[in-house]
């Protein structure tokens, strides 16, 4: 019966589909309305072949559900690669301008490329890694089976489309333009109906669980996906020109749509690359050391501090602007404070290894999540003082941002994620250990000294930029052009390209060490006796 | 007074002291007496139930209701 239901929706969402490519005003919405007929007619054909059969009727409440989660873990090193490549194809258009190939303008120039870089490794790797992870983790502190049966399948799969919708988009010129969110609103609303799932499937694991009490990762996780679902739903409020476009008005203008853009852009820094991720940090580095979290209240102070303070940093994005004052003073000294947790929550991580040093240097996975515990207190001091609206006046604008952009998210994000996959992937396919942890080293100092010369060539060359930008002769004109600055930053530009390259052999490292994992090492015996299928 | 002065208002008055005295309660809630016992306790959730979830008490834990294939 209720696949009966699931037909009939499939079929018209389907059609429905075809109709609206058919009417289609743009190129990206009706690519994205075929991908949209083609994934509804698979899973049409998959629901239609499963009907009728005999139905598996056993108790699957004494298991975890973890398949969801290894399909996740899969997308998640996919998605990393992508979107580190595409970081690397953009760093260099930027220092070969001619690698913006003339057959390609309006498709693979550095204008259409660069939201899908974001876009790839925010969303897509990290998304998907924030999707699996929290999956993972709250079955585990909640001892519990994942809640709602198939519908962790349907987040997985629904999100994944919204990626490749998104994807589609900004190759094909379909963008509202508003960094971090550029996704038309068709789009959203789909990212809308899988992320109220997502949190129907987490809320419903964390209400059934066995344990008294909430463990502080499914806090983080929790605060996670309800900060967004609100961001995303303000910061998206659009009427449609047509239901067949992918234009768009949007409700707010001028000053206060730039307010919501930020409040939605640092929130999105602020609860989507660290509250989440802090919970990753408060799951797998206990998990690893073979040890509690060094202290478990200081992890809740943490995060009230933490939650309580990120959602008024965003004015700093907007300081000299036409925002008022008051607004960007607010936002600067909300920053400013914000180190307080921030180096709590970085202190609490590294002395969870206290008593238990020595990994360190016999455990490459380890070190891989304690430098991304290093890294994250790098950048969150780095960020509180290019808030500072003295700082600001040097470092905004200028490539200064994007180093330390990137020292968050290739040294924070990437490297706790990776240390995630090499903890999760033996366990989740039932190995002891990874295949290699040379190569598990090999990746730590590639990613390390990659991540080094990229910080490294943006700082020289952002400050150099923003201080060729203010320079005045003694008559108080200004000494450069602006293609002054661009011809000066070329050697940084090859500096930070070689050091995008270098990260991206690391992931490669990574993925094949992993697949070798699942490969060639002997399966465990399960606490059952039996090896699982693949 | 139009609806944005009296919102301001009561932002940077009473909202504020109310998110203010919240987390303070929080911090003093956290140094609670006993708090200690229970955050050990909780502290240690991740080092446990790593293979399957917990039983109810009362249940029979001999054998588990379902092994194997894809999960």
């Amino acid at each position: 019966m209720t696949n009966a239901i699931k037909l009939v929706a499939l079929a018209l969402v389907a059609i429905f589909a075809a109709i609206a490519a058919n009417y289609a005003r743009d190129l990206a919405y009706m690519v994205n309305m075929l991908v949209v007929m083609l994934a509804a007619s698979v899973t049409f054909i998959y629901t239609l072949r499963k009907t009728d059969e005999d139905r598996d009727l056993r108790d699957l409440s004494g298991e975890y559900m973890d398949g969801v989660v290894r399909y996740g873990v899969i997308a998640t090193a996919f998605w990393g690669v992508v979107g580190f490549l595409a970081g690397v194809f953009i760093a260099f258009q930027l220092a070969f301008p001619v690698l913006n190939f003339d057959w390609a303008q309006g498709y693979l120039n550095f204008g259409r490329l660069r939201p899908l870089h974001t876009s790839a490794v925010i969303f897509a790797f990290g998304g998907n890694a924030l999707i699996a992870t929290s999956f993972y983790v709250v079955q585990r502190t909640s001892a519990a089976r994942l809640w709602g049966g198939g519908l962790g399948w349907f987040v997985f799969w629904g999100y994944n489309l919204f990626i490749v919708m998104a994807a589609l988009s900004y190759v094909l010129g379909g963008s509202q333009s508003k960094e971090y969110a550029e996704p038309e609103w068709y789009v959203d609303l789909w990212l809308t109906i899988v992320w109220v799932a997502y949190l129907a499937v987490f809320l419903g694991t964390i209400i059934k669980r066995k344990e008294p009490h909430i463990y502080v990762a499914n806090w983080f996780y929790l605060s996670f996906i309800v900060t967004i679902a609100m961001l995303h739903v303000v910061n998206n409020l659009v009427i449609p020109v047509s239901i067949f476009g992918g234009k768009s008005v949007q409700v707010m203008a001028g000053v206060q749509d730039a307010m919501t853009q930020w409040w939605y852009g640092h929130n999105a820094v602020g609860f989507f690359l660290t509250a989440g991720f802090l919970g990753m940090m408060y799951y797998f580095i206990p998990k690893r050391a073979e040890k509690p979290v060094y202290s478990y209240k200081l992890s809740i102070i943490h995060f009230w501090a933490l939650i309580f303070l990120y959602i008024w940093a965003g004015p700093h994005h907007l300081h000299y602007t036409a925002l008022p004052d008051w607004a960007s003073t607010l936002g600067m000294v909300f920053s400013i404070i914000l180190w307080m947790p921030s180096w709590g929550g970085m202190i609490n991580g590294l002395m969870t290894l206290s008593g238990a040093w020595d990994k360190l240097r016999t455990d490459p996975v380890i070190r891989m999540m304690v430098i991304a515990v290093g890294f994250y207190g790098m950048s969150t001091f780095e960020g509180p003082m290019m808030s500072i609206r003295a700082v600001n006046s040097l470092s905004h604008y200028t490539d200064w941002t994007i180093g330390h952009v990137h020292s968050g998210a290739l040294g924070w994000n990437g490297m706790i994620t990776f240390g995630a996959l090499y903890y999760l992937v033996p366990k989740l396919w039932n190995r002891k250990e990874v295949y290699s942890l040379s190569m598990v080293s090999w990746h730590f100092w590639l990613a390390t000294i990659g991540i080094v010369l990229y910080a490294a060539s943006m700082w020289v060359t952002g400050i150099m930029e923003g201080l060729m930008w203010r320079e005045v002769d003694a008559n108080g004109f200004l000494v450069n052009s602006f293609a002054d600055t661009v011809a000066a930053k070329f050697p940084m530009y090859v500096v930070r390209g070689l050091g995008g390259v270098m990260y991206l052999a690391g992931a490669i490292v990574m993925c094949l060490n992993l697949w070798l994992t699942v490969k060639k090492q002997p399966a465990e015996k399960t606490v059952h006796g039996l090896v699982p299928a693949e | 007074m139009d609806i944005y002065s009296i919102l301001r208002q009561f932002a940077d008055s009473w909202m504020l002291l109310a998110l203010f005295l919240f987390f303070v309660g929080v911090v003093l809630w956290v140094f609670r007496p006993g708090a200690r016992k229970t955050y050990e306790d909780t502290a240690n959730i991740p080092l446990r139930n790593e293979d399957r979830p917990a039983r109810d008490v009362k249940t029979d834990t001999s054998e588990p209701a379902f092994a194997g294939k894809d999960l």
